[in-house]
């Protein structure tokens, strides 16, 4: 079986199309029975899935694709699925309900891949009066999210007439919004935490690139579910204090900052009561490097360099 | 109203300033039967009275549940109620599946009046001619608004619409005071008794009427027969109270035959607008 790679998604304006429809060229060269169509992130068109199913497609994984015998295609771009991928991620998220309200807590680091490339990204926001919206993943998609809602805040806002929307309703529209995006294979590459406060109903609630989501006392996103979620499980309760919640948000951002290696150590911790909105100045936590094994570290392996 | 040369369509100004073609939809408000609606600080009351084409056939519905929390009751044409009230419940259920909320009762009603402005203002479509009596809740409590063919709309304690309507209004105004703090129960009394106005002299009994209620905590639901039947004749039984009150209480007395043919062939969607 003949695997060749094809070089591929270049962009070529149409000129003949009156409305410039922009095409991706593929060039497709296939020895044997099995060929891979990439480049680009771009997936397959429908015509091409089409052909390739009356050829006995095999499958489909990632942006790859197994293709019998395919000749040069032209595919158009809008009609292209693409899957893209994040740029600047932010990492984990964590968010509990407390006595009076809610706690969410988030780092301000923006990585770049494994650079840690942007130290002061603020990825917690208030959303009209009574929400607040965290998020981890790609920072721009975010900043779009944020945009949106503002929009909808605003014409929430101009109907004037005593009603507002509540973080169930922005919950569940943010939903709408990652589950719509997903199905065009164009998500928000982002993990959300919504939570707020309405006439002294408490809300916290989560939603994922793929449109999941649900309600919790505590939620996390990204590392958080792994590292943060255990202790939460623990020792989260009902009724907490302010100060027993932020002590319980800052162990699991201890544990994320010693662990996660896009964890930043300068975090911000928002609150949301009925009264309003409170986001912490940045600050750090401290951490303890004092063990034995990190004193001396070429003791179990000497070496000339 | 009489007929004159600016009045053929909507988009025609009279040199008074008025558009005839809307002042006509509004009269077919007045010409359907008559429905009536009354709220507290916390339920909304519709009550209608039910008209049937003949006696073979069965009355026609003018009470429609939209939402759990927002119904309906209409006067005037009944086809462009129904075309309404099924807008109105698409734009909850769409609402309730972007938010999963409840449409707040204002925002529809805005909604509503807004669809009805438009056809005011184009040449080729004609003004609503139904007069809709809105009850719902919303984050402030329970709500009764009355939108108007001319897109207008206004809210209202209590307020009647269709034929003999102004019967019902008196007595409304004579009681609304009490109506914040009443009781669910206390509202479904004041509201038959309205609707036993506008029969003036014909019988009131469960088939005759429909009562509606939906609260705080209580979904919309049509009242059953029977129960109207129940409080009908406990109100018979009390009759010395509002007696008291109304001079005219003493032709309760069965007038079937008369009262019944009596009754204005105009009903709704077969008067024309010819007057």
């Amino acid at each position: 079986m003949d695997l060749i790679q094809i070089r591929g998604g270049n962009l070529v304006d149409h000129e003949s199309d009156s409305q410039r429809t922009q095409y991706c060229r593929f060039d497709v060269v296939a020895f044997g029975s099995v060929v891979v169509v990439g480049g680009g992130g771009c997936w397959l068109n429908q015509s091409v899935m089409g052909l390739a199913e009356s050829c006995k497609l095999t499958y489909i994984v990632g942006g790859s694709a197994y293709l019998p015998c395919v000749e040069r295609l032209v595919m158009r771009k809008d009609l292209c699925l693409i899957v893209r991928y994040p740029y600047v991620t932010g990492t984990s998220v964590i968010g509990i309900k407390y006595k009076d309200g809610i706690l969410i807590a988030a780092d301000m680091g923006g990585s770049y891949g494994s650079t840690i490339r942007y130290k002061s990204v603020e990825r917690i926001k208030p959303i009209g009066k009574h929400s607040l919206l965290g998020a981890s993943g790609e920072i721009s998609d975010f900043q779009e999210i944020l945009r949106n809602l503002d929009e909808l805040i605003l014409y929430d806002n101009m109907w004037d007439d005593g009603n507002t929307l509540g973080p169930k309703e922005v919950h569940n529209y943010l939903t709408r919004m990652m589950y719509n995006r997903r199905n065009k294979f164009n998500p928000l590459w982002n993990s959300l935490v919504l939570g707020g406060v309405k006439n002294g109903q408490k809300y916290l609630g989560t939603v994922s690139m793929i449109g999941v989501h649900y309600e919790d006392n505590h939620v996390a996103t990204g590392f958080g579910n792994h590292l943060a979620k255990p202790i939460l499980r623990d020792e989260w309760h009902e009724d907490l204090s302010f100060e027993d919640g932020v002590r319980l948000l800052e162990k699991c951002m201890r544990v994320l900052l010693y662990r996660d290696r896009s964890a930043v150590n300068k975090l911000q911790i928002a609150k949301l009561t009925e009264e309003g909105v409170t986001v912490s100045p940045p600050y750090a936590l401290k951490t303890h490097w004092e063990f034995n094994s990190f004193k001396n570290p070429s003791a179990g392996a000497e070496g000339s360099w | 109203m009489f007929r004159n040369q600016y009045d053929t369509d909507v988009t025609t100004w009279s040199p008074a300033g008025r558009l005839f073609q809307v002042e006509y939809a509004m009269e077919a408000v007045k010409q359907g039967s008559a429905a009536i609606g009354l709220r507290s600080k916390t339920h909304v009351v519709l009550g209608c009275v039910n008209k049937a084409q003949s006696e073979l056939s069965s009355h026609q519905k003018k009470i429609f549940k939209v939402d759990d929390h927002i119904g309906v009751a209409i006067a005037g044409l009944t086809a462009d109620g129904r075309v309404l009230s099924k807008y109105m419940r698409n734009e909850c259920i769409n609402y309730g599946f972007g938010y999963e909320g409840k449409l707040p009762v204002g925002r529809l009603v805005v909604q509503l009046a807004d669809k009805a402005q438009v056809c005011t203002q184009r040449s080729w479509k004609r003004p609503y001619g139904v007069g809709l009596l809105v009850g719902g809740l919303d984050e402030s409590g329970a709500h009764l608004y009355y939108n108007c063919p001319s897109g207008n709309y206004f809210e209202y304690q209590a307020f009647a619409i269709g034929s003999r309507s102004q019967a019902a209004k008196t007595y409304l105004e004579r009681k609304f005071e009490t109506f914040t703090d009443a009781s669910k129960d206390e509202l479904i009394r004041h509201a038959i008794f309205a609707i036993k106005e506008t029969l003036q002299g014909e019988k009131l009994t469960s088939s005759t009427c429909t009562i509606a209620v939906l609260g705080v905590g209580e979904p919309f639901h049509i009242l059953n027969q029977q129960a109207i039947e129940e409080l009908i004749k406990s109100f018979e039984i009390a009759e010395e109270e509002p007696a008291a009150d109304e001079p005219d209480a003493a032709p309760e007395v069965e007038q079937p035959a008369a009262g019944d043919q009596a009754a204005p062939p105009a009903d709704e969607g077969a008067a024309p607008m010819e007057i």
